[in-house]
């Protein structure tokens, strides 16, 4: 089971660590994922975007052998979840971090998962320290607030020292200081060479941890880019521009769409330059001209609003 | 295998309700008998034929709890969600399921041979004159096929609790074929109700702890052997579901 080698925009060598082919799941007469084909890379945090309900918990639970796809296959790191003898060496996931069981101590938890892979006890003590629940190790999980069941579910996830981790929505429920943590520890992991597959519906929390993104809606795939190309690729990228003689300007703007706006301009579809020599043309004096990169979340917003009117552009 | 066995077993004894369902089974088993023993001899009843009869009146009460005991073991999981934890970790559904029932039936069958073993002596104790020995005709048997009898109704309730994932529904779904049909098949009009009953869960299954074969009953392990079909039968259907199903 070599995995492929693929050139990295990291310039490292980084490995197809995770691929879907044409995953489709059917829930009665709902379509939850639909068609969807992607490939995740060792050494980057891949962001799985996508609106409530588009799919990405369902795909998340396939690609771990919980949920059997309606079509189409996926392999981690060459063959399916289920195959491999010890998955949780190879695969750290954190789905719920309430779906454990209360009555037992978080210690305890983890003794009896790290017991059916073969994973030394001792290494159990290392994954509470690391995610600072090392205090509560005694108590009972079912007390546990939303974050320390977080925090929990992330040590689990590390127990067998895997090289691929997958975390759906992993900072539900964290305070900002707990939001940052998982931040941090993320980009460590792939920054150590592994690969991190992490889902969210928050473009912004993206922004700021992922090199790639997976966007979904309604199951079908919308992008699958670096995070630079998707903002770039964005229509919403516009050039600013104001004048005292804007209404003189306007008719020279015919190769773009035009927005007026109380004291400027905003023009898609041309360049800046292009703007800019128009006027410079018929000698219109500009006092202001300059793109404006649009937020991520804007781009965002405007693919997964009609999500399905937008065909799978792959980079 | 070996490392899925260890960690059911760390599963089974770090939760509460394992505990106190044993408990609960032990309390059963030895306060009935204790208080059976104390009102025979304090009323003077006479030596009954049956040897233990004073000794095991809580079995029908404890396979009732075993059973209990038996669902808990894997609806709780699907209660709490903790089956998928489970299943990343060991992904092979098959071989998540053989190591529950492993761990669970070699946990029932020595609190189970244990409990009852206590049960007895301490009966005896207080027993005296109107009691018996471990050597008397069939006892030894009786007291085995009884902790067998437990052993089983718990894997009786891990089958159903692994079918049907919902505890309640598990709960009802033992009482309903371990008690309320067994009764009701018995009381089917003509030559249909001993026919079919002999052949019945628990009917047959009982058969195993008596200390003397019963008049027109199935023998000890023949009954026995019935009633673990039952059990393998709706252990088969449970494994095919789990294969299929969704977690
Ligand atoms: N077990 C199930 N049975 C029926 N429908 C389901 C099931 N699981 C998911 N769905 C449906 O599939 C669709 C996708 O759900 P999914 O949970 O995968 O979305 P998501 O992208 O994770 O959303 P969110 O951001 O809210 O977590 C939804 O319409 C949901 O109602
Ligand atoms: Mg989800």
């Amino acid at each position: 089971m070599p995995p492929d080698e693929v050139s990295s925009a990291l310039g490292g060598d980084a490995w197809i660590m995770i691929t879907a082919k044409n995953l489709t799941k059917r829930y009665g007469s709902t379509v939850a994922v639909d068609g969807l084909s992607f490939t995740v890379e060792s050494g980057q945090v891949t962001g799985f975007l996508g609106p409530n309900g588009a799919g990405k918990s369902t795909t998340m639970r396939m690609l771990l052998g919980l949920d059997h796809p309606s079509h189409g296959s996926v392999t981690i790191d060459g063959k399916p979840y289920t195959q491999h003898e010890h998955p949780l060496r190879k695969v750290g996931a954190l789905l719920d971090a309430k779906a454990v069981h209360g009555g037992r101590t978080a210690r305890n938890h983890l003794l009896c998962l790290a017991q059916s892979n073969g994973i030394p006890a001792s290494r159990v003590g290392e994954v509470l320290e690391l995610v600072g629940l090392s205090e509560v190790a005694r108590r009972r999980i079912g007390g546990f607030s939303l974050g320390m069941s977080q925090r929990l579910g992330i040590a689990a996830a590390m127990l067998g020292d895997p090289e691929i981790l997958m975390f759906d929505e992993p900072v539900n429920g964290l305070d900002p200081e707990g939001i940052l943590w998982i931040r941090t520890l993320m980009r460590d992991l792939a920054a150590e060479g592994r690969t991190v597959f992490v889902s969210s519906h928050l473009m912004s929390e993206m922004a700021q941890t992922a090199d790639h993104l997976i966007v979904v809606g309604r199951g079908k795939l919308i992008a699958d880019t670096s995070v630079q190309e998707f903002i770039g690729r964005s229509s919403q990228r516009y050039v600013r521009v104001s004048s005292p003689k804007l209404p003189d300007l306007v008719p020279l703007l015919a190769g773009g769409e035009v927005a007026m706006h109380d004291d400027h301009l905003r023009v898609l579809g041309m360049t800046a330059a292009e703007v800019g020599e128009a006027a410079a043309a018929r000698g219109l004096p500009l006092h202001e001209l300059r793109t404006v990169e649009p937020t991520l979340e804007a781009a965002y917003m405007e693919l997964t609003q009609e999500s399905t009117e937008f065909a799978a552009v792959t980079s | 295998m070996t490392e899925v066995l260890r960690s059911e077993w760390t599963k089974i004894y770090t939760v509460r309700s394992t505990m106190w369902m044993l408990v609960a089974t032990v309390v059963t088993m030895l306060g009935l008998a204790v208080m059976a023993s104390v009102t025979a001899v304090l009323n003077d009843l006479p030596k009954s034929p049956d040897p233990i009869k004073f000794t095991l009146g809580g079995t029908q009460l404890a396979v009732l709890l075993m059973a209990t005991l038996g669902v808990l073991v894997i609806s709780g999981e699907y209660r709490t969600g903790m089956i998928r934890t489970t299943l990343l970790a060991v992904p092979r559904r098959i071989r998540m399921l053989s190591g529950k029932v492993l761990v669970f039936a070699v946990a029932a069958l020595v609190t189970s041979l244990i409990t009852i073993l206590v049960t007895f002596f301490a009966s005896q104790a207080v027993l005296g004159d109107l009691g018996t020995t471990l050597g008397a005709p069939g006892v030894l048997g009786a007291l085995v096929g009884s902790a067998l009898y437990l052993t089983a109704s718990g894997l009786f309730g891990l089958a159903l609790g692994a079918l049907i994932r919902h505890t309640p529904g598990a709960i009802i779904a033992a009482i309903c074929l371990m008690v309320v049909l067994p009764g009701l098949v018995q009381s089917l009009p003509g030559e249909w109700g001993p026919a079919v009953s002999r052949y019945f869960t628990t009917t047959a299954g009982q058969q195993i702890t008596f200390t003397r074969p019963v008049e027109g009953a199935l023998g000890p392990w023949e009954g026995f052997g019935v009633y673990c079909v039952w059990i393998a039968v709706i252990m088969i259907i449970a494994t095919i579901f789990l294969r299929r199903r969704d977690a």
